[in-house]
C-alpha cells in the first residue's frame, strides 16, 4: 500500500509540476497577481508530494519489504539500520528520488524565503526550476520507477553492495546532491533573467546566497567522497581523476567562478552576461554529470546500472535544458545594457582573471574526461587519459590562481595599485619563502618543487589573514580600534578570509601528502616491528571476527613513538556471504598534522592468484602495507574550511534585508566589501 | 560579429551533444584487441590433464579458420556460454580451441567433466602468460582467427546467440571462403 | 553482467593504496623505483579507472611483474610500455601519446588559455577606449550656439 501511496505521490508532484512550469510564466508576462503566485503554492506542494514519495521508499527499505524490486535488489534484512536508510540513495532509481527532492527543496526555498524578491522574477524562477523538475519527474515515473513490485516477493534481499555499507556513504550522497541540484537554484535564476531582459545589482545580490549554499555543499560533498575513496576504495590516493570525480568536480570549478563574478555583478554592475552564463554552464555541467554517470558512455568503478536507454532520455533532457538555456542566452545576452569599466590591475580585474584560470580548468578537465569519447567517435582510435595528463595541465592553471588569490583581495575597484597591494603582502611574502628555503634545506634541492606547493600554500593563508589586518588597520591605529572593526566586520568578509585560508591548508595537505609519504611493504609475523617514519608498529597478530552481515579477519598494530605509544590499529578482510566478496578495511590513525595507515593481506591468498614466480616462504605471516601520509588530513580540513568560509558568508544579513550597496572606488587600494 | 560571440557556447553545446549521442551507442569496456590482423603470438601450452585432447601452439592455428576460447572453471560467465560452445563445436563445423586460464588444472578438468567438452585441444596456461601475450585481461574471451593464422575479432565476456549469429558465424563463413 | 562483476570484483578487491605485494618488490632499490614508476603509468585493463599499481586485480599483479621482470631483463621504459601496448593497445597508457589526433587534447587547454585571455584583453580595450565624437556639422553648431545664448541669458 505505503508503495502506491509514494508512487502515486510522485506522479502527482510530476502534475504539479507542470503547472507550476507554465501558468506562472503566464503571470508574469501578463503582470497577473494570482497566476504569479501560483508558483509558491505549487513548489511547496511539489516539496510535499516529493518528500511523500521519498518517505515512502525510505520505509519500504527500512521495514524491508522485499516485495519492492527496489529494495530486494539493495537492501537485506541483516544489515545494520544505517545502511538500510542510506541504501535508498545507493542505487539509481532511489538516488534519482533523492535528485529530485533536492530540487523541489531549493524551489521549496526559494517560494518560503524569497519573499523580499520581485513577484515576477520569483514567479520565473519558480517556474524554470519546476521545468527542471518535471523533466526528471517524468524520467522517474517512465523509466526509473522505484516502486515497482516483485510477484512473488523474495524472502530477503540481494543486499547492499558491502563496498557503501559504510558512514561515509550516508553523507556523501546528500551533501553531493545539495550541492550539483542545487545549481539549478541559479541557473534558474539565470534562465529567469535572461526572460525578464534584465540583469542588474539586485538580481546579483538575489543570486548569491543560493550560489554560496549549492557551492559549499558541493565542497563538502566533494570532500567527503574524497575522504571516504581514501579510507573505503583503492583509488590510489585521494583523487584520481575518475571520470565521475571529474564530473562533480567541473560544476564545482565554474561555482567558484561564478561566486567571484556575480560579486563583480553585484558591486559594480559588470560582467553581467558572463555571469549568467556561468549560471547556466554550472547546472549543465551538473546535468552532464548525472548523464555520464548513467548512460554508460564512461567507464568508472562509481558508475551506476548503466543502461544506453536511460541515458537517452537524460541525453534529450540535456538538449532542451541546456540547449534551450544558451540559445535563449544567444538571443538576450545581447540587449543587456553593458556595465561599469574598469581597468585590467583592479579588483574587478582580479576577478577577471580569477574566472578565465578557473574556465580554462573547467574546460581542460572536460576535455581530459571526454576526449577518449570523442576521438572514438570520430576515428575509433581508444586512447586513454589519466592522472599523467590531468597533473600536466591542471596544475600550472592553478599556480597563477593561487598566486592571485592573496593579491586580488587587496586591489581597489574600478583601478588598483598592484605595487601598493603587494607590498602589504610582504609578511606573506616573507613566510613564504622561508617555508620554502626550510623545506629545500631540509629535504634537498631535489625537493625544490614541492618547496615551492608549500611556500604558496603559506602564500594564500598567509595573504588571506594579512588581507584581514589591512581592513582592521592593525598596527596603524590603536588596538583598540582595530578590535572594534574586528567585531564589526561583516560575515561576508569573514567569509573570505575563511575560505581563502582553507584554500592554503588543502594545497599545503596536498602538496606535502603527495611529497613525502613513507611506505613500507613487508610480510610480518606476530611479534614484528617495523619502522615507519619514526613510528614503531608492532604486529600482534590476526584474529577472527563476525559482523552482522559478515566474516572478518582482522589483525592489530600497536604503534608506539620513541616509546610512548600512540596508537592501535585493526586493519581487516571482510568477507560478504551473501554478494561472496571480500573487502580490505585499512586501519588509520589520524595524528592531525599526519596519517598513519595500515592494510593488511594474506600473502597466502595473494600467491595463489598470481603465481608468484618469486619466491616466498610458505609459512608466511601477513602481507602488511604501513603507510605515514604527512599533512593529508589537511586536505579535507582546508575544504571543510572552505565551505565554512561559504556558509559564514551565506549568513550576512545583508543578504536578508534590502538593497546592494554598490562599491565607491577609492583612490586609496583600501579593501572595499 | 558579437552575436556570433553569443551563439559560441550553443554551437559547442550541440557539437558535445551529437558526441553524447554517438557515445551512447558504443561500450567503452569492450576494448578492441590489439593484435586485429596480426600473426597470433608464438606459443605452446602443456595439454590440460585429465581432459583427454592435447595441448595447443600456434601452428595448430594454421591451415584452417579456428576459434579460440578462453575459460576458467572459477569464471561464471564462462558457465554461462559453455552449452552454447558446446553446441558450436557439434554443429558449425569450425575448429574450437581451448586455452584453460590461470586455473588449477584439476579445477579445469572438472568443469570440462561437468560441462562437457567442446574443445579440439586445450592448452593450460596455468599462470596466465601465454594469456597476457594474447592481450586477454578477463575470461571469457573468445578470438576468431583465420587460416593464416592472423586474429581476425576478438569477442570479450559470454558469447550470446546474438553474437554468434550477427557477428561470429558470418565472420567464419567469409574467412572460409 | 560480465562487466558489472568486473567492476564489482574490482572495487572490492582494492585497498586504500597502492597494491604491490613484498615478494613483488626488486632487490635493486633503483629498478624498483622505475618498475614503481612504470606501473602508474599502465592503466589496469580490469579495474579500468586504476593503475597497476595500485590494482589488487589478478591481471595487475602478473603486468607489474612482466614490468619488473623486462626491467631486470634490461629494457629501457619506452621497450617496456611498448611491449604492453603491442599486446594492450594504446589505451594500457594512461598518458596518451602526443600525436596529430591528440594535439587537441594536449595542446587545448593552453591554446582556451590564450585565446580566452587575447579575447579578454581585446574585450577590455574596447570597453576602455573612449568613442570618437564626430564633429557637429555647421547647422548644429549653430544651434548649439542658439542653446546656450538662451542659457546664458
Amino acid at each position: 500500500m505505503i508503495p502506491e501511496i509514494g508512487h502515486y505521490a510522485l506522479v502527482l508532484a510530476l502534475s504539479v509540476a507542470l503547472v507550476q512550469a507554465s501558468v506562472p510564466l503566464i503571470g508574469a508576462a501578463r503582470e497577473n497577481a494570482p497566476l504569479m503566485e501560483m508558483a509558491r503554492t505549487a513548489a511547496l506542494a511539489q516539496f510535499g508530494f516529493v518528500a511523500l514519495g521519498f518517505g515512502c521508499l525510505t520505509h519500504a527499505y527500512i521495514v524491508g519489504d522485499f516485495s519492492v524490486r527496489n529494495v530486494a535488489e539493495n537492501s537485506n534484512s541483516a544489515i545494520p539500520f544505517l545502511y538500510k536508510v542510506s541504501g535508498v540513495w545507493g542505487n539509481h532509481e532511489g538516488s534519482m528520488v533523492l535528485w529530485v527532492l533536492i530540487l523541489a527543496l531549493f524551489g521549496a526555498a526559494v517560494a518560503a524565503f524569497g519573499r523580499n524578491l520581485p513577484p515576477a522574477l520569483r514567479a520565473r524562477v519558480l517556474a524554470v526550476q519546476a521545468m527542471t523538475g518535471v523533466a526528471f519527474l517524468a524520467f522517474i515515473v517512465f523509466t526509473s520507477n522505484p516502486f515497482e513490485r516483485l510477484d512473488p516477493p523474495p524472502l530477503d534481499g540481494r543486499d547492499l553492495n558491502p563496498l557503501l555499507q559504510d558512514p561515509g556513504l550516508a553523507f556523501h550522497p546528500p551533501f553531493l546532491y545539495l550541492g550539483y541540484v542545487g545549481l539549478s537554484t541559479t541557473f534558474s535564476f539565470a534562465v529567469a533573467a535572461l526572460i525578464e531582459g534584465r540583469v542588474d545589482p539586485a538580481w546579483a545580490r538575489w543570486v548569491r546566497p543560493w550560489t554560496l549554499g549549492a557551492w559549499a555543499a558541493l565542497t563538502l560533498g566533494i570532500a567527503l567522497g574524497s575522504w571516504w575513496a581514501y579510507y573505503e576504495l583503492g583509488w590510489g590516493g585521494w583523487w584520481f581523476w575518475d571520470p565521475v570525480e571529474n564530473a562533480s568536480f567541473m560544476p564545482w570549478l565554474v561555482a567558484t567562478a561564478l561566486l567571484h563574478s556575480a560579486i563583480v555583478s553585484e558591486k559594480r554592475d559588470a560582467l553581467k552576461s558572463w555571469t549568467i552564463l556561468l549560471a547556466i554552464l554550472a547546472f549543465a555541467l551538473s546535468l552532464i554529470g548525472t548523464f555520464l554517470v548513467r548512460s554508460g558512455v564512461l567507464t568508472s568503478v562509481h558508475a551506476f546500472a548503466v543502461d544506453p536507454a536511460r541515458g537517452l532520455f537524460i541525453l534529450i533532457i540535456l538538449i532542451v535544458a541546456i540547449g534551450g538555456s544558451l540559445a535563449l542566452y544567444a538571443w538576450r545576452a545581447p540587449t543587456l545594457r553593458p556595465g561599469g569599466v574598469f581597468a585590467p590591475v583592479s579588483r574587478e580585474g582580479a576577478m577577471v582573471l580569477n574566472n578565465l584560470l578557473l574556465a580554462t580548468a573547467a574546460a581542460t578537465v572536460f576535455l581530459g574526461t571526454l576526449y577518449p569519447l570523442f576521438l572514438d567517435a570520430v576515428s575509433g582510435a581508444k586512447v586513454s587519459v589519466g592522472p599523467p595528463f590531468f597533473n600536466a595541465t591542471f596544475v600550472p592553471l592553478m599556480v597563477p590562481l593561487a598566486i592571485a588569490v592573496a593579491a586580488g583581495p587587496l586591489l581597489a575597484w574600478k583601478r588598483g595599485d598592484l605595487i601598493a597591494a603587494t607590498s602589504r603582502l610582504w609578511v606573506a611574502l616573507a613566510a613564504s619563502l622561508v617555508a620554502l628555503a626550510a623545506i629545500v634545506f631540509v629535504y634537498g634541492i631535489g625537493a625544490v618543487l614541492s618547496a615551492f606547493g608549500i611556500a604558496l600554500a603559506v602564500w594564500v593563508s598567509g595573504g588571506a589573514l594579512v588581507e584581514l589586518t589591512e581592513r582592521i588597520r592593525l598596527f596603524r591605529v590603536p588596538l583598540g580600534d582595530s578590535w572594534l572593526r574586528l567585531t564589526g566586520l561583516p560575515r561576508s568578509a569573514w567569509g573570505m578570509a575563511i575560505a581563502h585560508f582553507g584554500l592554503g591548508v588543502f594545497i599545503a595537505g596536498a602538496v606535502a601528502s603527495s611529497s613525502w609519504q613513507t611506505e613500507k611493504v613487508q610480510i610480518v609475523q606476530s611479534g614484528d616491528t617495523v619502522d615507519v617514519a619514526g613510528y614503531s608498529f608492532l604486529f600482534k597478530g590476526a584474529v577472527e571476527e563476525r559482523g552482522p552481515n559478515y566474516v572478518a579477519r582482522r589483525g592489530t598494530f600497536e604503534v608506539t613513538k620513541n616509546g610512548r605509544p600512540v596508537a592501535t590499529l585493526h586493519p581487516a578482510k571482510r568477507f560478504f556471504p551473501v554478494q561472496r566478496t571480500t573487502t580490505t578495511e585499512a586501519a588509520i590513525h589520524t595524528l592531525w598534522i599526519a596519517d598513519l595507515y595500515a592494510v593488511i593481506g594474506d600473502p597466502q591468498e595473494s600467491q595463489q592468484m598470481t603465481g608468484a614466480p618469486f619466491p616466498t616462504d610458505p609459512n608466511a605471516g601477513w602481507a602488511a602495507r604501513l603507510y605515514y601520509n604527512p599533512l593529508i588530513p589537511w586536505i579535507w580540513l582546508g575544504a571543510v574550511i572552505m565551505a565554512l568560509g561559504g556558509v559564514v558568508s551565506l549568513t550576512d544579513r545583508r543578504h536578508r534585508v534590502g538593497a546592494p550597496v554598490p562599491a565607491r572606488p577609492t583612490a586609496a587600494a583600501s579593501p572595499a566589501e | 560579429m558579437r552575436r556570433l560571440l553569443y551563439l559560441l557556447p550553443l554551437a559547442a553545446f550541440a557539437a558535445i551533444a551529437i558526441w553524447f549521442a554517438v557515445g551512447l551507442t558504443r561500450d567503452p569496456s569492450k576494448l578492441p584487441s590489439a593484435l586485429l590482423d596480426r600473426p597470433v603470438p608464438d606459443f605452446t601450452l602443456p595439454a590440460l590433464a585429465g581432459s583427454g585432447v592435447a595441448g595447443l601452439s600456434a601452428d595448430d592455428l594454421r591451415g584452417k579458420v579456428t576459434l579460440v576460447n578462453v575459460f576458467a572453471s572459477w569464471c561464471v560467465p564462462c558457465r554461462v556460454e559453455h552449452p552454447l560452445l558446446m553446441r558450436m563445436a557439434r554443429e558449425s563445423g569450425v575448429t574450437l580451441y581451448g586455452m584453460s586460464y590461470k586455473d588449477k588444472a584439476e579445477d579445469s578438468a572438472r568443469f570440462l567433466r561437468e560441462l562437457g567438452n567442446p574443445y579440439a585441444a586445450i592448452g593450460h596456461d596455468e599462470n596466465g602468460r601465454v594469456g597476457i601475450e594474447w592481450g586477454v585481461y578477463g575470461v571469457p574471451e573468445t578470438f576468431v582467427v583465420d587460416r593464416t593464422g592472423r586474429i581476425r575479432h576478438k569477442h570479450v565476456g559470454p558469447i550470446s546467440p546474438k553474437d554468434l549469429q550477427e557477428t561470429i558465424l558470418p565472420l567464419i563463413a567469409e574467412l572460409g571462403r | 553482467m560480465t562487466r558489472l562483476l568486473a567492476i564489482l570484483m574490482c572495487v572490492l578487491l582494492a585497498s586504500p593504496v597502492q597494491a604491490v605485494l613484498p615478494h613483488e618488490v626488486l632487490p635493486d632499490p633503483a629498478q624498483e623505483a622505475r618498475a614503481r614508476a612504470l606501473s602508474r603509468e599502465i592503466r589496469c585493463q580490469v579495474c579500468l579507472n586504476q593503475s597497476i599499481d595500485d590494482s589488487n586485480a589478478p591481471l595487475a599483479a602478473d603486468l607489474r611483474r612482466i614490468v619488473r621482470e623486462r626491467i631486470v631483463a634490461g629494457d629501457s621504459d619506452q621497450a617496456v610500455s611498448d611491449f604492453l601496448v603491442r599486446r594492450y593497445g594504446e589505451n594500457v597508457l594512461m598518458r596518451p601519446p602526443v600525436r596529430p589526433d591528440t594535439w587537441a587534447l594536449w595542446f587545448g587547454p593552453l591554446a582556451i588559455l590564450v585565446t580566452a585571455g587575447i579575447g579578454l584583453l581585446m574585450f577590455l580595450r574596447r570597453r576602455r577606449a573612449p568613442s570618437v565624437s564626430t564633429p557637429l556639422a555647421a547647422e548644429e553648431e549653430r544651434r548649439l550656439a542658439e542653446l546656450l545664448e538662451r542659457k546664458r541669458s
